[in-house]
């Protein structure tokens, strides 16, 4: 298990989802993956994410205009 | 897995966008896409410098008067020949939005699979070496092959 960070601050849609895919597509199960995105849609696109591809979304917070969301992949 | 098509008709400068941003949305949920381009959306695969192939008078001055790729495309609402698009653009650039070439480069990295239109290339007089690379040839029956599995279709 590895713990991966993701800087998608200043990304556009659908930049931050494309990041995380990336990542996501080259983590093993069980890894956890923490991301930073300043696009604000970002909050409601993580749970539809999670929900289709079915990783799991640990914690979601925003704090200053960033958000921070923790995923660990299924 | 499911699927997602998308027909690219159209080659305004924000409704290409428009397609690839679902399309590399749609690869980051983990699906498959498939791009049918067709008609003006053709101008949207085309390579920016120009290639030497053999056309017919007409085919020529259709290739001149069309954009050429996927830089040159201009606005379907306020272009203003050109200052529009240029604005719109220099916005674009200051907010960090993706431009379209690399939204399409993007895309073809995440396996976004792209269908040129056989026929429309023979009626606009578009060769195979002036589209981009990685580009697939193919008809109607291909791209509804594809539709068949695929739980949402876009025509844009």
């Amino acid at each position: 298990m590895a713990d991966k960070h993701i800087n998608a601050r200043g990304l556009q849609c659908p930049g931050p989802i494309v990041e995380l895919f990336k990542v996501a597509k080259a983590a093993e199960s069980g890894d956890v993956i923490t991301i930073e995105v300043t696009d604000c849609g970002f909050s409601k696109d993580i749970n539809a994410w999670c929900k289709k591809t079915g990783n799991e979304l640990v914690s979601l917070e925003e704090t200053d205009g960033v958000i921070h969301a923790v995923i660990k992949k299924s | 897995m499911s699927s997602k098509t998308i027909i690219m008709f159209s080659g305004d400068l924000d409704k290409a966008m428009a397609s690839l941003i679902i399309a590399n949305g749609a690869a980051a949920m983990g699906d498959e896409v498939t791009m049918f381009f067709t008609f003006w959306g053709l101008n949207v695969l085309r390579k920016a410098k120009k290639i030497k192939v053999k056309k017919e008078f007409m085919e020529n001055m259709f290739g001149f008067m069309m954009p050429r790729g996927a830089d040159k495309l201009a606005l379907s609402k306020m272009n203003f020949g050109g200052a529009g698009t240029a604005m719109m653009k220099s916005i674009m650039k200051k907010k960090n939005v993706s431009s379209l070439p690399a939204l399409l480069e993007s895309a073809q990295a995440m396996g976004v699979k792209m269908i040129a239109c056989t026929m429309s290339m023979d009626v606009m007089g578009i060769k195979a070496e002036e589209l981009i690379d990685g580009v697939e040839l193919a008809g109607v029956a291909t791209y509804l092959g594809e539709a068949e599995n695929s739980n949402v279709n876009l025509f844009i």
